[in-house]
């Protein structure tokens, strides 16, 4: 089999929608990836080695907190930042959920809640990727219900001492800096954001082995025991639960946009491997009808995601977005994603489970994204909720 | 030093090609990008500019689609741009070109002027040669390598068969950059965002009218060759099947 090499997927003229300068960003995306990423990802994510060496040409790039202002970061469109997070998925989850963490789950929130002294200690840095950081919120016992989280922080003269668990914690024992959600016990059990230098005594982060998805990026558990932090290590405008949810609303957002770029990635394999493969009477496996229809199931779903999200996109650059369209975006896109890697590893057969091809590792990093960053079934009950006014989590 | 990088956009070399109505060239909707060797004379340009200082100018001669070229270039760090924007510059030869090039900069100063070696699509390799003409100056090709010297520039020039040639040169001089001088950086979101407020001057073509002649360039017909398969079997004893086949070799298929 001749190597397949990524055409890009653009049925609907959706090109068109683009400005120029949006499409120079997701084109210089796709070739940064296509160079860099792609020709190391399967060893990757045979090892389960995150490929560090491309922290700082990414930086470099400026795809860390591409869409904040100031702090050396880019200012980009939120349609920019979700076109360079459509072509990382392209080429590997793993790497996107880095990108994801790094800049809308620890730079956001330090933006978004942190004091004048936090972000230019901390926005620079983690930037230029000289510093990396995680995000901690779930708990062993608390994944789609964060409220519930046990993780305390207590007051004692000027400095906060935290103690609790975190689990599943992507780039946790990499991570020179973590954001912790955690209970204020003084401030009746209100959660709050500290930030928390991974240096100090009583921190602990312990990989995730094992693990069949998401390969190429590290997941790991927290341990806080008695971490004393400064007081002004506390995000001063974090403000309950509402607060970690606004980061995840940033970064459910980008992976509405890799969705995108991880069916794109599969269908295209797809596509171009079903015209080579021939069975029957010497003709294509392409010329079959029901190999056909699995192609034109994931067009189809590929390009109304693309018009979902660009549409989510646009109303987040116009300050209009709610929450509960990015529910929708990340909810059908991700699943969408899964269903074109399932057909495109069905359209591929016995290669299609080996890591010639991307296919089997892109549906294993989906399973992934389906669940993290609320669950697929969260997200149902988000729009759920959304259209009767009833809660039914 | 003041640069001036002359860039083309051509179609995209992994792209299907399918031939126009009067199969006179490809069709018009491709997918487009820069020209391979004009990419490494932006990027040597932009790193002579960081070492020595100066500005990077980039110039295109194409329609409005063509401006994705240099927009791209002003993101990766040139400081201006000069856009011949035409549809007639569309299969206009070489001499043409370097007269349209050569009317558009006449106020300028330059000490430097870039081209690639050819471009992806012609392969003329002649445009910049021309300029040098038109404009009086010295001019080298296949340029693997440029340090600035006492007396002007020292360039590396890739000759056949691994050899290569060392030549001094004045300025103001014209060069020919080859791909593989040196590795492309890619455009970063803040150079993107910088790029917008960059300087793109515009020219019509009533400007460069009067320099530009009749089209020197046409193509009659394109076609995609036919595959022809033939199969001959020599019969005979050994040693005279050699001979014939060592014959046919050498005499009809010429590869001995
Ligand atoms: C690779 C990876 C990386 C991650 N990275 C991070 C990170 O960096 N930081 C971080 O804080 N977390 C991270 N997570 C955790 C992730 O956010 C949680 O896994 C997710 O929120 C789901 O929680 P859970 O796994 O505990 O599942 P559970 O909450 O136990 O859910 C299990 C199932 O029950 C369903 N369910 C739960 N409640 C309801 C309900 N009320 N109604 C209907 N169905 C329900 C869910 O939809 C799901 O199908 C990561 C997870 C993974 C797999």
């Amino acid at each position: 089999m001749p190597a397949i090499k990524f055409r890009g997927v653009d049925f609907l003229e959706f090109d068109a929608l683009l400005s120029d300068d949006e499409r120079l960003v997701r084109d210089t995306t796709r070739k940064f990836i296509e160079e860099n990423l792609v020709p190391i990802i399967e060893e990757c994510n045979r090892a389960g080695r995150f490929p560090r060496e491309l922290v700082q040409p990414m930086a470099e790039l400026g795809y860390f907190g591409a869409s904040l202002k100031g702090y050396g970061c880019a200012g980009m469109s939120n349609v920019e930042y979700g076109l360079v997070m459509q072509e990382l998925e392209r080429g590997d989850s793993g790497v996107r959920s880095f990108v994801s963490v790094q800049s809308a789950l620890v730079m956001y929130p330090i933006y978004a809640f942190g004091s004048e002294e936090q972000k230019s200690l901390w926005l620079p840095a983690l930037q230029k990727g000289e510093k990396l950081g995680c995000f901690g919120l779930t708990e062993p016992d608390f994944g789609s219900n964060p409220g519930g989280m046990r993780t305390r922080a207590r007051k004692v003269d000027k400095r906060y001492v935290l103690n609790g668990e975190k689990m599943w914690i992507t780039s946790g024992s990499i991570a020179d800096v973590a954001i912790i959600w955690a209970k204020v016990e003084d401030e009746n059990d209100k959660v709050r954001g500290f930030i928390v230098e991974t240096d100090r005594p009583g921190f602990k982060a312990d990989d995730v082995h094992g693990k069949w998805s998401l390969r190429a990026s590290v997941t790991s558990g927290l341990s806080l025991q008695d971490v004393h932090v400064p007081e002004c290590n506390l995000l001063p405008a974090s403000s309950g639960l509402r607060s970690p949810l606004m980061c995840l609303n940033q970064a459910r957002y980008g992976i509405a946009w890799g969705g995108v770029g991880a069916a794109m990635a599969c269908y295209d394999c797809a596509l171009q491997y079903s015209l080579l493969r021939k069975q029957f009477r010497d003709q294509p496996i392409a010329s079959h009808q029901l190999v056909q229809e699995k192609l034109a199931w994931m067009i189809t779903e590929i390009t109304k995601a693309q018009l979902l999200v660009l549409q989510v996109g646009r109303l987040k650059d116009a300050d209009k977005v709610e929450h509960q369209h990015i529910s929708m975006a990340k909810r059908n896109n991700v699943w969408m994603a899964l269903e074109c890697a399932r057909m495109a590893r069905d359209i591929l057969g016995a290669n299609g489970i080996a890591d010639d091809y991307p296919i089997m590792r892109h549906l294993m990093n989906l399973e992934s994204v389906k669940t993290y960053e609320g669950t697929h079934d969260i997200h149902t009950l988000i729009l759920g909720s959304s259209v009767t006014g009833i809660d039914a989590f | 030093m003041k640069i001036l990088v002359c860039m083309k956009q051509v179609p995209q070399k992994d792209a299907p090609l399918e031939l126009n109505e009067t199969g006179t060239w490809i069709r018009e909707d491709v997918s487009y990008e820069v020209n391979e060797p004009d990419a490494y004379a932006l990027e040597e340009a932009l790193r002579q500019k960081e070492k020595h200082g100066g500005e990077v100018v980039v110039i295109t001669a194409g329609p409005a689609r063509a401006a994705q070229v240099l927009r791209e270039a002003l993101a990766k760090g040139a400081d201006r741009a000069i856009h011949l924007e035409d549809h007639a510059f569309v299969g206009l030869d070489p001499f043409n070109t370097a007269q349209a090039f050569f009317a558009a900069i006449k106020d300028e100063k330059f000490d430097l002027i870039f081209t690639g070696l050819q471009s992806d699509d012609y392969g003329y390799a002649q445009t910049g040669v021309i300029l040098a003409e038109l404009l009086g100056w010295p001019h080298a090709t296949i340029i693997m390598q440029i340090e600035k010297s006492d007396s002007g520039i020292r360039v590396k020039r890739e000759l056949e068969a691994g050899y290569f040639q060392f030549v001094d040169i004045p300025l103001p001089a014209v060069l020919t950059i080859q791909s593989g001088i040196n590795k492309l950086r890619y455009a970063t979101l803040i150079g993107i965002k910088q790029a917008k407020n960059k300087p793109l001057r515009k020219v019509i073509m009533p400007e460069v009218q009067s320099a530009i002649g009749g089209n020197l360039q046409k193509i009659e017909r394109l076609y995609v060759p036919q595959k022809a398969k033939n199969t001959e079997i020599i019969e005979g004893p050994p040693g005279e099947v050699a001979k014939k086949l060592v014959d046919k070799l050498r005499n009809e298929v010429r590869v001995l």
